[in-house]
């Protein structure tokens, strides 16, 4: 489960990068071959966990196992199954994340934006045309890529800072647009109620829970599969050498520009499908799939996680969704309610406690959730918590 | 005519709201590169401590309001301050990590004052003058407005009397140009660092209990919707400058009451466009340094 940067750094060779030199740089302790024959084999071995884990999750709603704490029900109940498959929908937005931050260094502040033109471009589409879920996936999708373009060759004209700042307006503008009500079409603050008259029966009802389920994972897997193709591929290594070094990388006569607007576009497209679903799933659009609170979500995640890992962003997802609904519940439940005023009101907050809890990972453990537990293995020393805080300064 | 003038001074008004929130995050980005996302909340505690102030000492004259901006002022200072020295500090010349330090603080600050304050509005009393219009040109101008405007123009003043004229002032100017060199000089420019946080604090807590006057109510949220104004000022006026965010403010909020009074409330939509075309003709701002 650690090996996804190292390929990244080591297959790279678009780019002669110093990082390179220093991650092929043999283990001081170990032989010269031992440590390449257990990176294989431990490859091999997070492919069959992976495999095992999705086959695990495929069977999970026909089982009846429960997790006291963590889900409110055995597995097979749609309580349980409606938060396992929001826990994949964001690890897979987390994902989309990953791809602008941890690959390309880009850091948006308007991911959001595209989420929200999948929620509310579905939900709008199904409410005013009379056409199939499919055909109206498929015009969202468009308008998506149309608008990603637009935004992306915009804000790409700045880079760091001031190219997050720009993305937070953008998405502010789609925030208002939502908040505005236009003509009655997004409900305001209301949000919409997703009208189920051209939805195929197998996906609407409580009944269907396990289907939506299954279409979460499925989306996850695709997600991930895409994700890992594109950053591999020769785009998301000339994207990785921009991060590096932009100069270099015009120098060759590649194009900065348009790397990252393919990238920037492609993760817009993947976080608008999974915001398809997303409406599905929770058979309603709510202002917040389109506001500054869900992007700063994302970006929680996948510092959580670790940046610049894959892993890292799925875990980071799951922990943090997961994290939320416990702490909502810890909220309300009587224990903190007794507590005296100075203890009650942090610990009824989630949003303090996930908050504060992400200072301190920002603080003392660089390299997120995946660093820090490859650092306690002992295995690379840190590495990965270096690689993280790299990636994250590239992206100044 | 007098809804010309009235949507002109309305919109220095706010104009006057977005300078004090945008020039903190001017000079901190300009001098340590940092996009401080915790200003909002720099602004909501001041706002709620000069409430806090109003609601005890029996609201409505002119001794109590003079008070709420003084303490929403040293509020919003001490806060930042405490930021710069506790969170930001830590991270040394690491950007994206302070940055995300302050993102996760404002998380945190604003549940925070969901839960000491509650989620809803509440409702602030200003003194009675607040209430009245004055007459300019025919235009019936709430008075609030000139409150507003004047406090702006004082903090202008007296920031570009202490950066052009005091020795601190020059330390932090020559850090926005080239930081390095000053440190090379042997100056220390963490003191800086601290000072010109505590000053944007207190900048963004009488922005905040102004704000409160201005949209008559103060909520936890009200320093993040100000925050995204206050960054699009920031990136038109230019990163860095203070004068291109005095100048960007009053251009953005003016334009704004125009377009939502005479475009049917597009005033956000025009206000972002005015961003896509400022950057598409001088990607550095209206008065950035061009790299």
């Amino acid at each position: 489960m650690t090996t996804d940067t190292d390929t990244a750094s080591t297959d790279g060779g678009t780019t002669p990068q110093p990082g390179i030199n220093r991650s092929r740089k043999p283990d001081a302790g170990g032989g010269p071959r031992w440590p390449r024959a257990g990176f294989r084999g431990r490859a091999v071995a997070v492919r069959a966990a992976g495999v095992a884990g999705v086959l695990l999750l495929v069977l999970l709603p026909l089982l009846n196992i429960s997790l006291p704490g963590v889900l409110p029900g055995p597995t097979y109940t749609p309580g349980s199954l409606q938060l396992l498959a929001m826990c994949m929908l964001m690890a897979a937005a987390a994902l989309t994340y990953h791809l602008l931050l941890g690959v390309a260094g880009l850091l948006s502040f308007g991911h959001a934006l595209y989420f929200g033109a999948g929620v509310y471009g579905l939900a709008i589409i199904l409410q005013n045309l009379d056409i199939p879920l499919l055909p109206a996936m498929g015009l969202t999708l468009l308008i998506v890529v149309v608008l990603a373009h637009v935004v992306g060759s915009i804000s790409l004209r700045v880079s760091g800072i001031p190219f997050a700042m720009v993305t937070l307006a953008f998405a502010q503008a789609g925030s208002v647009i939502v908040g505005r009500n236009p003509e009655g079409r997004t409900g305001g603050d209301e949000g919409l109620t997703l009208r189920t008259d051209n939805l195929p029966e197998f996906l609407v009802g409580v009944v269907n829970t396990p289907n939506l389920y299954w279409l979460a994972l499925a989306v996850l897997v695709a997600v991930f599969a895409i994700v890992t193709w594109v950053q591999f591929s020769r785009a998301g290594h000339a994207a990785a050498a921009v991060r590096e070094n932009e100069l270099r990388v015009r120098v060759l006569g590649l194009q900065p520009y348009l790397v990252k607007l393919l990238v920037f576009v492609v993760s817009a497209v993947l976080v608008c499908i999974i915001g398809m679903v997303f409406l599905l799933l929770q058979s309603g659009a709510v202002p917040r799939a389109m506001s500054a609170d869900l992007t700063i979500t994302l970006l929680v995640m996948v510092v959580l996680g670790g940046v610049g890992s894959r892993w890292g962003a799925v875990i980071g997802g799951v922990f943090y969704t997961l994290l939320d609904q416990r702490l909502t519940a810890l909220a309300n439940s009587e224990a903190v309610k007794a507590l005296p005023d100075v203890l009650r009101v942090p610990l009824s907050e989630p949003l303090f406690i996930l908050g504060t809890l992400f200072v301190l990972v920002v603080l003392f453990l660089p390299g997120g959730l995946t660093g820090t537990a490859e650092r306690l293995a002992q295995r690379r020393g840190g590495r990965r918590a270096e690689q993280s805080r790299e990636i994250l300064e590239e992206a100044a | 005519m007098s809804t010309v003038v009235l949507l002109l001074f309305t919109g220095l008004g706010l104009g006057a709201l977005y300078f004090l929130v945008a020039a903190g995050l001017s000079l901190i980005y300009g001098l340590m590169g940092v996009l401080n996302f915790a200003h909002g909340a720099f602004l909501t505690l001041g706002a709620f401590t000069g409430w806090e102030i109003a609601r005890r000492t029996g609201a409505d004259n002119w001794g109590t309001f003079l008070l709420s901006l003084v303490i929403g002022a040293a509020a919003g200072a001490v806060f930042a301050a405490f930021t710069e020295f506790v969170l930001i500090r830590r991270l040394y010349q690491r950007h994206i990590e302070q940055v995300l330090v302050t993102v996760g603080l404002s998380l945190a600050a604003v549940a925070l004052f969901d839960g000491i304050w509650g989620t809803d509005p509440v409702f602030i009393q200003g003194p009675a003058w607040f209430k009245d219009t004055t007459d300019i040109l025919g235009a019936r101008i709430p008075n609030d407005r000139f409150v507003c405007i004047i406090a702006a123009l004082l903090v202008l003043l007296a920031m570009v009397f202490f950066l052009k004229r005091t020795r601190y002032g020059m330390i932090i100017r020559a850090g926005v140009e080239n930081r390095s060199m000053v440190t090379a000089l042997g100056i220390d420019v963490r003191k800086a660092f601290t000072l010109v946080f505590t000053i944007g604090g207190a900048a963004a807590g009488l922005g905040g209990v102004l704000a409160s006057h201005y949209f008559g109510y103060v909520s936890p949220l009200l320093g993040g919707s100000l925050l995204i104004f206050a960054f699009i000022v920031t990136v038109i006026g230019g990163l860095g400058s203070l004068t291109g965010a005095a100048i960007a403010a009053v251009a953005v909020a003016v334009l704004q009451q125009f377009a939502n009074f005479y475009l049917g409330g597009t005033g956000d939509f025009v206000v972002v466009l005015a961003l896509a075309l400022v950057l598409l003709f001088r990607p550095t701002g209206l008065l950035g340094r061009t790299s």
